[in-house]
Order: C-alpha cells, then structure tokens, then sequence
C-alpha cells in the first residue's frame, strides 16, 4: 500500500510519502475545500430555520431534503462543517501548542520544573475529561464556538506534554546533542535548534490526535445540548434532530448526513496519522 | 614547558566504584600522539572524559595551558573548549538527522567566531573536508543518510579540525566504520597531527593501531594504569602480563604464531573486582602469592616505560602513577634526537 | 553473465565421505530500485567434515549475503536466483518450508552478526535455549533439558549458572557465547559464524574464536567463519576464501593463501594488514568496490588491480586450480606460477 512517490523534497521526504498518507490527507483535503467553497454557492440564509418548507425528502429544490424547523440540509451541511472544522482546529492548536511548550520545558529543563509539569499533566490524564466538560459547558452563560474550543483545549493538552517530554529526554541521550555543545551551543539554542526540529514529527502527530480527540468531545457536548445552540454545527444538528425525535419519525436526511460527514472527517484524521506515521518513522516503511 | 593538558593525581569514583585511579600525566604541548588502551571497564572512556572536560576528577586536578580547569573564568571556559576538540565512536549517532551536514560543520564556525556568513565559512570548510579526502561536492548539501559510515567519520574528524584545536582526543574513532576504510583515516589523523601540529589522544583497543600512529602508550586495566611508555617498548616488548596478554591476542596473519585453541584464563565476571592486591592477579600467570595481598605501586624499568607489577623489583618507584615522567624523557630524547623512524 | 556448466567445487574430497557442505554455483540477487544486485555471483566451494573455511571479503563484497543464503534466511528484496546448497547431499534450496526448518538449528545452525542483539532481552537465557531445543525435540523432559544445557554453557566456558540471568546481566563475549551455545544445542554439522567477534576487545574475540573452535572440533562440524579481519581468519581457518563483489576470487589452503597468495586481490589484503614490528603508512586497498548493480565488463576487481592489463576488462576470469586444493579466478594464471611482484597504484579518489 505503499506509493513511493519521487518528489524533491527535503529530508529524503518524497520516497516516504505513503498512500495511507495521501488518502488521509485526500479526505480532509476534500472536506477543508468544501468547507471553503461551499459557503460561497449556497447561501446561509438558507440554513437557518424557517427558510424553506420543512420535512422535505431529499430529491428536487432540496438535494438533501429539509428538517423539521425549515433549515435546507445541504445549506446546513455547508455551512455547520467548517464551524465544526473551526473548533476542532483552535482546539487543536492551543492543546498542542500549550502541550509541547510544556513539554519542551519539562524534558529541557528537569528538575523540579518538570517534577510541577509532569505532576500537573499526569494528574488531569487522569480525570474524566468528558465530566469536566459537561460540568463547564454547564455553566457558561455565553457559550460560542470560540468558548467551547478554548474549554475543550484546557484538558487536550497532557497527552501532547507526556508524549513531547519523553521525546525530548530521549533525544537528548543523543550523539549530536553532545556534539553540539562542543561546538558551542548553549542549552536554549540546543533546544531550539537541534531537538526541536526532531520533536516536529511526534507534534504534528499529536496534533492530529488532539484534534480528533477534540472534534469528538466538541460534537458529544454539543449533542448533549451544551453546545452552542444557535450556531450551526454538527454536533447541534445531532441534537436538533434528537429533539425533534427525527429517527423515530423517519426523517433520515435530517441525522444521516451529520454522521457521514463526522465519520468522514475521522477517517480522514485517522489515515492521515497512521500514514504520518510512517512518514515520521522511515523505518517502518519498506526502503527502496 | 608548560604541557598543553596536565592530570595532577586525578582519581575518579562513582560511589565505590573506582573508574579511575590515582593518575598523572600531562600531553606535552608539542604535537605529541598518545594512545589510551584497555578493555571495556578498564577506565579509558572516563579518562577521555576528564581530559574533554565533560566530567570532573573526584580527586586531584587538571590544568590546560597552566590553569586549573575547575577555576577557569568562562572566557578561559570557551577557549579551552575551542581547543580541546573530541571525535566520538558512533558515526551515527553524532549527526542531527533533521539537518544536513553542513550544519554541524557551520556551527562551530559561528560559535567560536571564526566566520560570521556562510559565505566566509565555505573556504574554511573546504579546506578541512579536503584534508580528510573527502570531496566537498560529494558531501555538502547532503544529509547524514545519504553518506557512508566511513564519510560520516570523516566528516566528524574534518569538523574537530575545522577549529584548529590543539588536541584531539579521539575514542575510538575507526571501531565503528567499515574494516577497509580504518587505515585510511587513521592515517588521516595522524597526517592532521604532522602537518597541523595538533596533538592527540587516541583511545583504542586496538593495539595494531595504536602501535602505527602513536608515539607513547597507557594501557589501563580496571581503572590503573598497568604498563605505559613509548609503544615501542611496551607494545614491541611488553612486560606487564595485561599488557603482554593484549599483544598475544592481536590476531596476526602469521602462522607462527597461531593461537590454538588451548583454554585461556576466563575473563573475570562483569564488575568483578578483587578488594585487595593486584586487580589483574585473578589473570595472571605468574601470580605470585605477594599479588593477591598488595597492589603493586608503580616503577620505572627503563627510561620508557612504567609499570605496576610485582614483578618488578629493581625499578626505581613512581609514586601517583606519574606517567609525565615517562613521556618527558622520551620527548626529551627525541627532541634532541630531532626525529624519530617512521 | 553466469558461467553454465559446473565451475569448481569440490576441493580435496578425497577421505572416505563426501564434502558435508557443497555449495554448487550459488547466485544471490537484490531486487533494488537501481537494478538487480547480483551480490552472490556464481559461487561454488566445498567443506568437508571438520573443516574450517574462512570467507573475507570488504563491506558489499557479498559475504553476510553468501551466509545467510547458506540457511535459506535471504529475505527480501534478495532473493536466491539459482545453484544448489548441499547439505550432506541434500540441496537445503529445493526443501519444503517444513523440512528446511527442521535442518536449521539441527543440521546447521547460524551464528549470526551481531548476535548479542539476537538475544530476547525479556527472557532468561534458560527459556531461550529450552526454545531452540524444544522446536526440534518437543519429547525432552525438563530434567533432560537442565541437564544439556548445564553441558552446552559448560563447553563453551560458560558456568551453568549463567543460564538463569537475562541477556543484560552478560558482558558481550558472554553473550556472544551464549548464541554460540544455541547454535550448536542440537549439535549441527555445520556452523555458519557471521563476525562473530565484531565490536569485543581483542582478548575477548581471541576466547571466544578458541571456544568456537573447541566446540567445533568437539562436534566434528564444519565452520563457515564469516569476516574482513584476515589476521584473524588467518588464526583460525584451515581453508581461506576471498570475496570480491559477489565472486570468490580465490580460495586455498591458510598456508599458501597467506604464504603465497596468487590473487592480486588477496595479497593487497594481506599488505593492507598493518602489523606492530614496524611503522610505516596505514593504508587500505585506494579504490572501492564496484557498485553490485553496475559491474564492469570483465573482471570485477580491473578498476583497482596493479597488475590489470587489457584482457582483464573485457575477459571475466574463471575459476582455475593453481595448485591441488587451490583455485584463483585471475587471467594471469597459468601463464604465471606466483603472483608477480605488486606496487600499489597511485590514490584513487574514493
């Protein structure tokens, strides 16, 4: 399954591209442009309720039918994925970006600096980060999309710290690192500038993790009705449609698109994982 | 002279673990070649270690150029560690593997302030791949992947050399390359030390080698200098039975001289040492009953050499292992001698 | 280019049996992205029982590759593209995936490179032993299986003790002769020792080459010891074989290839072996070795040969015996009767 693909690109990167890799990134390719373009074609308006004649089927004016509260489905689909795509994505970002600083720091430094982090980040693994949630969601007054991503953020980041932490002291056991400080490099720049960059691969894996994990607790929130309910979000769009009792009065076109699209959009983050992790790690592919 | 590195009665511990013992020695500012000889566990990686200044003695002091390490200023620091460069074993471990070579040959360059661009850097590292016989357009731009383990090594000694040090301790730097090419890079080292000066400490445990480049040798035992002197002497005419154990082992296409298959002394178990008397006496062939009681201090026997062996009884004693001594007098000759056989 | 017809194989099988490994025109090729690597390239020799063959030859000359095709253990992208392996007059390369595994361990055993890594580092020594024998012999009651591996860590001059610690808790020629003890539990008829010495001291490698060679005059196996070290193959082997990209260049008793080598190949090898009763400039062989997927027309070793004259470029040399017991694979036989004279040819840029 695997395409060795000559591109010149640095690092002997082209020959480890695989089509795990390809095909991952393909999908969330896919949905990112449809999430981009979209909006474009179809007018929000649409998507609200009350716009168009409700509990349609698909098939005509409505290629993916109407819901019970008059929202256009395809309207909603485009215009709910990047908002959900959005949260995944801050999430994301703040958590791992949070996680690796601290773990970074951790690893470098030792000490008790690592001793407060690792007790902080190995104690939260350990809380039921959903429970959390709900009791936070719970309790915001305003919640938007932005809040619900910074929320979620605050418990993604302890994988990404452990996982860099124990990175980072490996690599520091090295050969270059050793080499480095006899070329006269201090222990700042030698954290930057040499176990950074091979810290990079287990980050942006961590990324890709941190987001599904994120993307999942955002739209199970939301389904439970915590979300923020006058956006237009997957998630919201489960819980609309479990309000309005849609599996029991048949109104498939109303919860089956939601989950095509979530499903969707996890495999395409798990393809994209399990073939960065081959990218990251050339041992595990075949060397031509 | 003032000697470019002296060890002052350096001992090095590890809780109650001796590495090392109570040593002297001092590399003559002149561009000497020493070889540092042992098994695994005979303290020679400690004392490469002490001598880069990466770990410290328990006991006694080491001085470069004069000055005491431990209370350098951190500018004397800097110097010291621009003069004192390493090669290392392992030609795989030493490269970043996210950058190209370039970068770890650049890096010094900048650091110690010999080049400020790229540009002003390029000539300079030229020069030094050239000196290796590596060809820069083979290896710049590439990454440590795309090389051979014998270019990587190399690279590795044109990188101590790029800052023009004045000693290179180098710990076994053939031992992971490929068999072919380890005479052509020794070679190359010893060149570095002919033509540039710079002195250097090799730490081997290959004798053969250590005979063909160095002028003088120490061959540690568990953490004691055993036998030390001109090579000549101990690795031609070995008197300790470590030493002459080690020289017997050198498997040479000579078929005179064929091992046979007869059942040898067992090497002792991991981290076996004797508490009292001569570390080697569980060995020896000719331990005497004196050798199992009492560690042998050091003699002198002849002018080149020095030994810890009971075994000796007419040579003066040599208290602290003063292996300067030694040297000295070698280096004194040949200076007057104004050049040795090659 | 392959020679058809047989080329020589049997060395000296006078004595009552057969060669008790015969090796018949064995080509190994990788299947790279450059190309088919022949890096085994129409080799043939003989063991007879008891004897040691030491095989030398450079990084890439093909020499792991011969040994681990010896077991059938090529894996891809190489693959065995033609010859037979005898094993005692069976060819292991046409046996059953369920026959050969039978004759690996029982009837040949490798010792591969780098063996203390071919130790489980999660498992007592005891446990891995018990596992080789009980592959074979599934019937040996523990009581047997103490016993036997009391006797196999004993003969090669381990305490028996050992037995119960893991891999960790040895030194590395320990370890080394723990795989050694492995390799010949079912007492094989021969022993394929890959480097077996690479990366221990130099008293260290000299037990352990001497426990090998009790253990295999114990047994009565033949050896195949594998290496690029020629003083200590010079040490230790009766038979000498040199390996040159993929070809046996020459192969002869220890005594004339060391005394009087005919193959320029191996007499630079010898030359290159710097010794401690004089100093003089270390230097290997200038040059490298052809890449195995673009060899040049003739003999492989013409870039490189002081000696090569214009035949050798065009002409690939064959196998000819030079003496009894003794073949080179070099054009200036049999016009020659010893190696002329050789001045090595000025650096070559690598």
């Amino acid at each position: 399954m695997t395409i060795a693909l000559k591109t010149r690109l640095p690092g002997g990167l082209g020959s480890r591209l695989g089509g795990t890799l390809i095909a991952g990134l393909s999908i969330l390719g896919v949905i990112a442009f449809f999430s981009i373009i979209g909006p474009f074609f179809v007018d929000e308006v649409l998507a609200q309720v009350g716009s168009v004649r409700p509990r349609q089927p698909p098939g005509g004016d409505f290629p993916l039918g109407s819901d019970a509260q008059g929202r256009d489905m395809l309207a909603l689909m485009v215009h709910a994925t990047p908002n959900t795509l959005k949260m995944g994505l801050i999430a994301g970002v703040i958590g791992v970006g949070l996680g690796s600083i601290l773990g970074l720091i951790a690893g470098q430094f030792g000490g008790w600096i690592d001793a407060v982090i690792s007790v902080i980040s190995d104690s939260l693994m350990t809380v039921p980060a959903i429970a959390i949630l709900v009791v936070i969601a719970g309790n915001i007054e305003e919640m938007s999309t932005s809040v619900m991503a910074v929320v979620v953020a605050s418990l993604s980041w302890m994988f990404t710290t452990r996982t860099v932490r124990a990175q980072v002291l490996s690599i520091r056991e090295r050969g270059y690192i050793e080499v480095a400080r006899v070329n006269g490099e201090g222990p700042l720049e030698i954290l930057f500038r040499e176990v950074m960059p091979n810290v990079m691969p287990y980050i942006v894996a961590s990324f890709v993790g941190t987001s599904s994990a994120a993307i999942l607790a955002i739209i199970g929130l939301e389904a439970l009705g915590l979300g923020a309910q006058n956006e237009m979000t997957l998630g919201n769009t489960i819980y609309w449609a479990q309000q309005s009792s849609a599996v029991l009065r048949g109104f498939w076109w109303w919860w089956a698109p939601p989950i095509v699209v979530i499903a969707m959009i996890f495999v395409g983050l798990f393809l994209t994982s399990v073939g960065f992790d081959r990218f990251a790690n050339p041992r595990l592919g075949r060397r031509a | 002279m003032t000697p470019l590195i002296e060890l002052r009665g350096v001992k090095r511990t590890y809780g109650a673990f001796t590495a090392l013992d109570t040593l002297s020695l001092s590399v003559p500012d002149r561009a000497a070649t020493i070889a540092i000889a042992g098994e695994s566990g005979s303290g020679k990686t400690t004392l490469a270690r002490i001598l880069l200044g990466f770990i410290e003695p328990t006991e006694g002091q080491v001085f470069y150029r004069g000055k005491d390490i431990a209370t350098m200023s951190a500018a004397e620091k800097f110097t010291f560690r621009r003069e004192v460069q390493p090669i290392f074993q392992d030609p795989f471990d030493v490269f970043n593997p996210f950058y190209r070579i370039d970068h770890v040959l650049e890096m010094p360059l900048y650091r110690f302030g010999l080049a400020k661009t790229r540009a002003e850097a390029r000539p300079l590292i030229e020069d030094a791949l050239s000196r290796v016989g590596l060809r820069p357009q083979d290896t710049l731009g590439r990454f440590p992947h795309e090389l051979s383990g014998g270019q990587r090594q190399r690279i590795m000694v044109a990188r101590a050399v790029l800052l023009r040090p004045r000693l290179i301790v180098a710990d076994e730097p053939v031992s992971m390359v490929d068999a072919s090419l380890r005479a052509t890079i020794l070679d190359e080292i010893r060149d570095l030390n002919r033509t540039l000066g710079i002195a250097f400490v090799y730490i081997t445990h290959d004798l053969t080698t250590a005979f063909q480049i160095c002028d003088d040798i120490v061959v540690l035992y568990q953490g004691k200098v055993a036998e030390a002197g001109a090579v000549e002497c101990v690795i031609g005419a070995p008197r300790h039975p470590y030493s002459q154990l080690l020289v017997s082992s050198i498997p040479l296409p000579d078929l005179s001289r064929r091992w046979g298959d007869d059942e040898m002394q067992a090497a002792p178990e991991q981290g076996d040492r004797p508490s009292a008397g001569c570390r080697f006496a569980p060995r020896c062939p000719h331990a005497m009953d004196q050798c199992w009681r009492v560690d042998p201090a050091h003699t002198r026997p002849d002018p080149d050499r020095l030994i810890a062996c009971h075994l000796d009884r007419e040579g003066a004693k040599l208290p602290g292992a003063d292996i300067a001594q030694v040297f000295q007098s070698r280096n004194n000759a040949a200076q007057s001698m104004k050049g040795t056989a090659t | 280019m392959s020679v058809s017809g047989k080329s020589v194989s049997g060395l000296n099988v006078s004595g009552t049996s057969g060669p008790i490994l015969d090796v018949q025109n064995l080509d190994v090729v990788y299947d790279t992205v450059s190309g088919p690597a022949r890096a085994v390239n129409n080799v043939s020799f003989a063991l007879r029982p008891g004897e040691r063959l030491g095989l030398i030859g450079e990084s890439g000359s093909g020499k792991t590759t011969m040994g681990t095709a010896l077991m059938r253990l090529t894996r891809a992208p190489g693959r065995i593209a033609g010859g037979r392996v005898l094993l005692d007059g069976t060819d292991l390369l046409t046996l059953s995936p369920r026959a050969l595994r039978a004759t690996r361990l029982r009837d040949i055993a490798l010792v591969p490179q780098g063996a203390m890594s071919a130790l489980n580092p999660v498992m007592r020594l005891r446990r891995q032993i018990e596992d080789a024998i009980l592959a074979h012999e599934p019937r040996t009651t523990q009581a047997q299986l103490r016993d036997r591996i009391a006797q196999l860590l004993t003969r090669v001059g381990l305490n028996p003790a050992v037995a119960d610690r893991y891999p960790h808790e040895l030194s590395g020629g320990m370890k080394q002769r723990a795989v050694m003890a492995i390799a010949t539990s079912l007492a094989p008829k021969v022993i394929v020792a890959d480097e077996p010495t690479s990366a221990l001291d130099v008293v260290v490698q000299r037990q352990v080459m001497q426990t090998l060679g009790r253990l295999q005059a114990g047994l009565g196996a033949a050896v195949v010891l594998i290496g690029h070290d020629m003083g200590l193959i010079a040490q230790f082997a009766d038979t000498v074989g040199v390996m040159y990209a993929g070809r046996l260049v020459e192969l002869g008793p220890v005594a004339a290839m060391i005394g009087s080598p005919r193959h320029p190949y191996t007499r630079l090898l010898i030359d290159s072996l710097p010794g401690i009763d004089v100093k003089r400039r270390l230097a290997g062989i200038p040059g490298l070795p052809p890449p195995l997927v673009k060899l040049p027309v003739g003999c492989p070793f013409a870039p490189r040969c002081p000696l090569a004259h214009d035949r050798c470029r065009v002409d690939l040399p064959l196998s000819q015996e030079v003496a009894p017991g003794h073949v080179v694979a070099c054009h200036l036989y049999p016009d020659n009767a010893t190696l002329p004279p050789l001045t090595i040819k000025a650096e070559v840029q690598p």
